[in-house]
């Protein structure tokens, strides 16, 4: 019977509580900076595209709904030639995130991603793509790679030496 | 059997092997760079450390290298032991410290030995915090790419490419801790089996470069068991599509025919499938066929097909089934076999002689095990490249058995056995129209016409048997030749006799038929190889129908109405002439294939034939074994198998045996019952029906990507994959994860093991047989019953004719074959038509290099340039054979100049 009686009171007492209910779609709710939302293709300091085209992200993805097709363009960056994701299949789970080794596809703190048609959930690269680095400011992947691009000979990458002069005899 | 103790753990294994290969043999797993089980080991990368014990009381035990180590009863080791463990970690560590941060874009990631080993030890984080070493890369050629930063100097490349492949362009250079592997300068890689390099590296240095031009990584691609077009050797392939179109060729392991290695041709000539000269919709009079009036298309065949005026003219590079299919539909008296004069009566005698003579055929290891060679007409590079690898291979045979026993080692310690083979090689004798790319490694390499090669090889079996008249009028040069051959023949145990296609005679094939079936009758071990043209030259002959040219005298009899005919350019049987005239007196040309070609705009009816990508069927190679080669995946346009059109064609006929069938196990079933020759043919891997665990066997591997959405920019509701109701293989990623049967394994798999090192779970020992047995089976057998039919009659000496010249082919790997010319890379690397001439002859003509020479054949005009070439004989002209532009169908023949 007390215990009755106090959780009335206790119920009784939130009517003089802060209100949590966001008035949406007026009212934005604050998302964290982390949270797994819309997912897009970000860009290297310079501007260029990240994506490199690795597949990692489709074979990561639990719900195979990204895919691509790599390619090369005359300066030797790789590049995906189409990038789709069929966000009507993802469950954003961010596997794709984690397992992009240049920080090229990122989810984004927003969820509005609504349409009336399952066929404009298709997303193709130019809806992917932003002109933003998204949440790794500073990162550029061929900075760091092996591989030669035009501006960025062997031995230009960071932590590299010059290349090996083959027919040096020094030791 | 030896009996070792592994981790505490008694292993029987097998004598004379070393550790490593002994623990992977038995299914354990230990990390590895530089040995390969044809390569042997050289210890050169210090990854396959285990620890041996003097006794089961010895607790420190010593490190060793396991692939340097041979077998011993009761040894004992551990490979899991913590030093052990321990060393092969920090060896990979050492190793990284150098190798980039490029695995997202390096076309190996995925399926790359390195990455299988690192995971394998255990290696995750870096402790190494300076500076990388880096490399210049080089221009390889349009096959390779090359990435030199890569490199874990395992010495695997230059093992394969100079010690294996007998290549002279890739080297190492430098010393101590940059050493370099390349060229010594930037320019095409020569050796017709560079493409090896990029599955033989353990990791991104060398990549195939058609590949990378529509890159895919090995976990998305759908692929299947299928067996090389490029010639007539039949190796074994696996080919991998993705989003429509073939993306790669890799070798798939057979330790009957083509071991581990593809040539060029066959890795790279795949890319006519994805080709934009494919025909992939039906069309009549070159309009599609749904805008004809709206007949369906297969009453327009129906219609054209007038009873008793309808012949079928079958192909060498379709399918046994399409073949067989077509001569039911159109009678055996109506059934024409599509190939050129020349080639029917050397492929046809070929068949006969390993049918009716009581020596064996070759399969290409057999041939790499034969002591000695003897090559009579071929240039085995440019007709069967892979027998050329395993005439190396043979040569190497007598050296290293003399010089194990002179070091008292193993052949699988390849640099001491190198060291003491030096440059020792094995008997290989070449009689050749012109120089090979062998006779650098011939003991006796000779030059002269074909029917002089022919008189040297019945000379050689006159001396081994009395049978064989005395050849006479022979030069002095000629009959030591013959003795030297002959002499050691006799002392040889597995003799290998080589002729073929390449030779363009036929008295070349008997001599050689009688080298090796007098060599039987001593009592050896005598083995034949001859090569054939195409990749079912064999099983379209075996098959028999008619000749073409009397097709053409039947048409010009006003004999045919209509034409049907299977995968076939016929501009490439006959001469132009002949197939305008053809072409002119036949009033309906129906044609199957996949290629727009000449004989394409002749045609009133096509139908879009499946390449081998789309095709289920049987190929019969040059030693008579058939092999199953399944479709990779299901095209979306009207392109189906030529057997399955036919089989519609008949079902629309109303054909009584035909319309009873309907999938490739009821075609295959009709032609064992009905062609004995075939006989076993239904065996060669389970029918549709065989699943394991209840499962179909995926050609996709689980890892496969992107179903949902790659196909969701036509309409975001997934459409129901593709059904195979002809085989036990799916087109999804769903179905049984195990092993699958030999003859159908899809790609090589395991877990923890990504890279084509896979192959070596599949294996009954590592470079053993698969699991299963070696997929294919032989259909030609020797007929020993005591009598050998000798030939006798020895061809007269070719003497120059003033005005004239001899005519011989040439035949180029890069060129001479139909569809691999359409890979941009194999086109780039065919030589320009030319006529090779001796300098005296050239004399005789005057002319000099590079001047045009113009001859008349059959009433066509050719204008050449002038190759001199002093190795052949006078009176001697070579021809390229194939290449596009190159109308000359009869070779060799005598020319007026």
């Amino acid at each position: 019977m007390f215990s009755l009686v106090r959780s009335m009171w206790l119920i009784f007492l939130h009517m003089f509580h802060k209100r949590e209910t966001y008035q949406y779609p007026e009212q934005k709710a604050p998302l964290p900076a982390r949270w797994r939302g819309r997912i897009a293709l970000t860009r290297d300091p310079d501007g260029g595209e990240r994506c490199v085209g690795c597949y990692l992200c489709a074979a990561a993805c639990p719900v195979d709904c990204i895919s691509l097709q790599s390619t090369e363009d005359e300066s030797g960056r790789r590049y995906p030639e189409f990038f789709r994701i069929n966000f009507s299949r993802c469950i954003f789970c961010g596997f794709c995130e984690e397992a992009c080794p240049t920080y090229a596809i990122q989810l984004l703190p927003d969820f509005e991603m609504a349409e009336y048609s399952r066929q404009q959930l298709v997303y193709e690269k130019e809806d992917l793509l932003i002109n933003s680095e998204g949440k790794y400011p500073g990162y550029n992947y061929y900075k760091v790679a092996g591989m030669a691009i035009q501006g960025k000979n062997k031995g230009d990458a960071r932590n590299e030496e010059p290349p090996v002069d083959v027919k040096s005899l020094l030791p | 059997m030896p009996i070792i103790n592994i981790d505490n753990k008694n292993y029987e294994v097998k004598e004379g092997k070393n550790l490593l290969e002994a623990c992977l043999s038995l299914g354990l797993n230990l990390p590895y760079f530089c040995w390969h089980p044809v390569l042997g080991a050289v210890g050169a990368c210090r990854q396959c450390a285990v620890k041996v014990f003097k006794d089961a009381d010895d607790t420190k035990g010593r490190i060793i290298m396991s692939c340097m180590e041979p077998v011993k009863d009761q040894l004992r080791m551990s490979i899991d032991d913590k030093d052990a463990r321990s060393f092969r970690e920090h060896v990979i560590g050492w190793l990284m410290i150098n190798h980039p941060h490029d695995c997202a874009v390096c076309d190996e990631g995925g399926a790359c030995h390195l990455q299988d080993m690192t995971v394998m030890t255990g290696h995750s984080y870096r402790d190494y915090h300076f500076t990388k070493r880096t490399y210049n890369n080089q221009y390889l050629g349009p096959f390779l790419n090359h990435e030199m930063n890569r490199c874990i100097q395992c010495y695997r490349c230059v093992r394969f490419y100079k010690d294996f492949a007998g290549g002279k362009d890739l080297d190492v250079f430098a010393a101590h801790n940059h050493v370099y592997f390349g060229r010594q300068q930037d320019g095409i890689l020569e050796n017709e089996f560079s493409g090896n390099l990029a599955e033989i590296c353990p990791t991104g240095v060398f990549t195939d470069k058609t590949l990378k031009q529509h890159y895919t990584r090995k976990w998305d691609l759908t692929s299947a068991a299928s067996v090389c077009q490029g010639c007539g050797l039949g190796c074994n392939i696996l080919a991998g599509e993705r989003y429509g179109a073939v993306r790669q060729i890799t070798n798939r392991f057979n330790a009957a025919v083509n071991g581990y290695f593809l040539c060029d041709r066959g890795r790279y000539g795949y890319e006519f499938v994805n080709s934009d000269q494919r025909i992939k919709t039906p069309m009549v009079y070159h309009g599609p066929a749904e805008q004809s009036n709206g007949i369906p298309i297969l009453d327009h065949v129906h219609r054209r097909m007038v009873p008793g005026k309808t012949i079928g003219i079958g192909s060498p590079r379709a399918s046994l089934e399409s073949n067989a299919v077509l001569k039911e539909l159109v009678g055996a008296d109506n059934f024409y076999l599509g190939v050129s004069a020349a080639d029917h009566d050397l492929v046809s005698l070929s068949l006969r002689l390993l049918r009716q003579g009581p020596v064996r055929a070759a399969s290409l290891q057999d041939a790499a095990a034969a002591d000695v060679v003897l090559i009579l007409g071929e240039d085995v590079t440019n007709t069967a490249p892979m027998l050329a690898l395993s005439v190396r291979q043979a040569v190497r045979r007598m050296p290293v058995a003399a010089a194990q026993q002179q070091v008292h080692l193993a052949a699988w310690q390849d640099a001491a056995i190198r060291e003491a083979v030096q440059d020792d090689k094995g008997p290989l004798f070449i009689l050749s129209v012109q120089e090979t790319k062998l006779d650098e490694i011939a003991q006796g390499a000779w030059h002269t016409a074909p029917d002089n090669i022919a008189r040297i090889g019945y000379a050689v079996s006159h001396l081994l048997n009395d049978a064989i008249p005395e050849v006479t009028g022979m030069s002095e040069q000629g009959r030591d030749i013959a003795a030297t051959i002959a002499n050691t023949l006799k002392t040889a145990a597995h003799p290998l006799i080589i002729a073929g296609y390449g030779g363009g005679s036929e008295a070349i094939l008997k001599s050689a038929a009688n080298v090796a079936w007098a060599l039987h009758d001593l009592g050896i071990d005598a083995m034949l190889s001859f090569t054939v043209p195409e990749c079912n030259s064999v099983g379209l002959e075996m098959l028999d129908g008619h000749r073409l040219e009397s097709a053409l005298g039947r048409a010009l009899n006003n004999g045919i109405d209509t034409a049907i005919i299977l995968e076939n350019d016929l501009y490439r049987r006959l001469n132009q002439h002949s197939a305008e005239r053809f072409f002119s007196n036949i009033k309906n040309v129906i044609l199957l294939d996949h290629l727009y070609n000449a004989t394409a705009e002749k045609a009133t009816v096509i139908l879009p034939a499946g390449t081998f990508a789309e095709s289920d069927g049987t190929l019969v190679n040059n030693e008579g074994r058939a092999q199953r080669f399944f479709q990779v995946f299901a095209p979306t346009s009207a392109v189906q198998e030529s057997w399955r059109w036919l089989l519609q064609v008949a079902a629309v006929c109303g054909h009584t045996t035909l319309s009873s069938l309907q999938h490739l196990d009821d075609v295959v079933k009709y032609m064992a019952t009905t062609y004995p020759q075939f006989d076993g043919i239904t065996t060669l891997t389970p029918d549709a029906h065989f699943r394991l665990a209840g499962q179909k066997v995926p050609r996709e591997p689980h890892r496969y990507s992107g179903r949902t959405a790659m196909l969701a920019n036509k309409n975001v509701s997934e459409p129901k994959p593709a059904e195979d109701e002809d085989t036990a293989l799916s087109f999804t990623m769903e179905g049984y994860r195990g092993e699958p049967p030999s003859s159908m394994i899809p790609f090589f798999w395991q877990p923890g093991w990504n890279s084509v090192q896979a192959v070596n779970k599949y294996q009954v020992e590592t470079g053993g047989p698969l699991h299963d047995g070696n997929a294919g089976k032989r259909l030609i057998e020797p007929n020993v019953n005591g009598h050998t039919p000798f030939y006798t009659e020895v061809p007269e000496p070719y003497l120059p004719l003033k005005e004239h010249l001899l005519l011989v082919p040439c035949y180029h790997i890069f060129g001479s074959e139909e569809l691999s010319i359409h890979t941009p890379g194999i086109a780039a690397r065919m030589p320009a038509p030319y006529l090779l001439l001796h300098s005296e002859d050239a004399k005789r003509f005057q002319v000099t290099e590079g001047h045009l020479l113009h001859f008349m054949d059959n009433g066509h005009h050719y204008t050449l340039p002038v190759i001199i070439n002093d190795t052949l004989q006078q009176g001697v002209a070579g021809i390229p054979v194939g290449l596009p532009g190159m109308q000359i169908a009869e070779v060799p023949q005598l020319i007026k100049v």
